[in-house]
């Protein structure tokens, strides 16, 4: 089921999503959306471009918090905005702990903004927001 | 403003990449691989009724898999095209800054409507501003803004998105060398470590008979006694022999390494090396004179270099 606009309220929190941060996850969501930067696939590569290994692309930052996002607000949810900043690089055996929690509604659009935070065992890899239409009583 | 500063600067505003439309239309194929990997299990993106349950009016594609449907690909990635873009100049001379590495940084998405499977995708980038070079945890780099304007096959914009990256230069690491095999410390010799830490060079004696002993242990070889005490060394002494190894090797040393029973002045004697030294001039009998190797924060050991002759 999908979460009606009316039954949100600002300060709700989402329920915090655990993203185990495998090699293959960030080579296989780095290939998914065609980013072949090698920084993303070829340890020694990214080790001489400066990196301690490689790490996840920001294609699939994005999409690991439409994921979150999208999650909690259910399939009748359009995404209309994600607002992402990067910080500390998610690196292959770290995990990302994903939070939230509504920070605006506005009645124009039942559009719905949620702040994310994603971090890993250095730090915030992720700060941002995402809005998301949703689903009003009539089920519009 | 220097040349260079100049030549960065005359990007801001300017079109960095023309409107290019995407390899492939959107697609369920592609859909798929993208929530496989992201592990979305939302059903609008591949099940048609649960998408038509939505009120839609049939699947679509992930909103944050727009900048997938225009990127350019492995074959791109792989062989650059021999004419180059205004991306490649402008890659080009940030590299000419020593700007070589790319990460991005700021990805900020408006959607304008979702798309569904056979809408064609194109993307423009224009040039926002180049920041000036800060200092960043990866290396100095400058902050690049561009805007992307996404449009379907009609022209509509479909999204936009203010995009950041850094260009840096990496840091440069030197390659560490590895830490020397640490010596076997126990109660009977730290205090012989412990003085070497303060580059004092420390000689163990018999409290009852005065002889001196090294290397350091519990009890008098003389007269069996347990006490003892320790003098510190002058320093001088002599090669009384020496090996010069060259194999095997531990990356932790210089070889050719000179490795040298020193004969102290006081009459005992120790393992060491040698320092300032070719192997080749050292010669058993060589006066020399106490040196200090710090080969880690934790070790102090002593070594030896040629004494200078006195006679000069």
């Amino acid at each position: 089921m999908s979460r009606r606009f009316e039954d949100v309220a600002i300060g709700d929190e989402l329920p915090p999503l655990n993203v185990p941060l495998t090699r293959t996850l960030i080579v296989a969501t780095a290939i998914a959306s065609r980013d072949y930067q090698d920084v993303h696939h070829d340890p020694s590569l990214a080790v001489e471009r400066g990196s301690k290994d490689v790490f996840m692309n920001i294609l699939t930052t994005n999409g690991l918090v439409d994921r979150y996002v999208t999650g909690w607000a259910g399939p009748a949810a359009v995404v209309k905005a994600i607002k992402i900043r990067l910080g500390a690089p998610n690196y292959p055996g770290d995990t990302m702990v994903l939070t939230g929690s509504v920070s605006a509604k506005h009645a124009d659009g039942r559009r719905v903004e949620i702040a994310v935070r994603g971090v890993n065992g250095i730090g915030p890899h992720v700060t941002g927001t995402v809005v998301v239409q949703l689903e009003g009583e009539d089920g519009a | 403003m220097t040349d260079y500063e100049a030549r960065l600067q005359a990007w801001t505003g300017r079109e960095l990449m023309a409107p290019r439309f995407g390899q492939d239309a959107v697609n369920v194929p592609m859909i798929r691989h993208w929530v496989e990997a992201m592990e979305d299990d939302n059903p609008v993106y591949l099940d048609e009724k649960a998408a038509r349950a939505t009120g839609r009016d049939g699947i679509v594609a992930p909103a944050s898999m727009m900048q997938a449907w225009t990127m350019r690909g492995y074959a791109a990635s792989v062989r650059p095209s021999n004419t180059p873009s205004a991306a490649d100049e402008l890659t080009e001379l940030l590299a000419e800054g020593g700007y070589t590495s790319v990460v991005a940084t700021d990805s900020d998405f408006e959607f304008h409507r979702e798309l569904v499977p056979g809408d064609r995708v194109s993307v423009e980038e224009t040039v926002e501003s180049i920041s000036q070079e800060k200092k960043t945890a990866l290396g100095a780099g400058r902050f690049i803004s561009t805007r992307k304007t996404y449009r379907d096959a009609n022209g509509d914009v479909i999204a936009t998105q203010l995009w950041r990256i850094l260009r840096f230069r990496p840091t440069e690491k030197p390659p560490e060398k590895p830490l020397r095999p640490q010596p076997a410390i126990n109660q009977d010799n730290k205090f012989w470590f412990d003085a070497a830490r303060e580059h004092r060079l420390v000689i163990q004696r018999c409290v009852e008979c005065k002889s001196l002993r090294h290397p350091p242990g519990p009890c008098c070889p003389q007269c069996g006694s347990f006490d003892w005490d320790t003098v510190e060394s002058t320093g001088e002494g002599h090669v009384y022999t020496y090996v010069v190894n060259h194999h095997p090797r531990h990356p932790a040393f210089d070889y050719p390494l000179v490795v040298a029973v020193i004969e102290l002045a006081e009459g005992t004697r120790l393992i060491a090396n040698l320092t300032g030294v070719e192997p080749a001039d050292v010669e058993i009998g060589m006066p020399v004179v106490l040196d200090w190797i710090d080969p880690d924060p934790d070790l102090s050991l002593p070594a030896f270099r040629p004494a200078e002759k006195k006679d000069s």
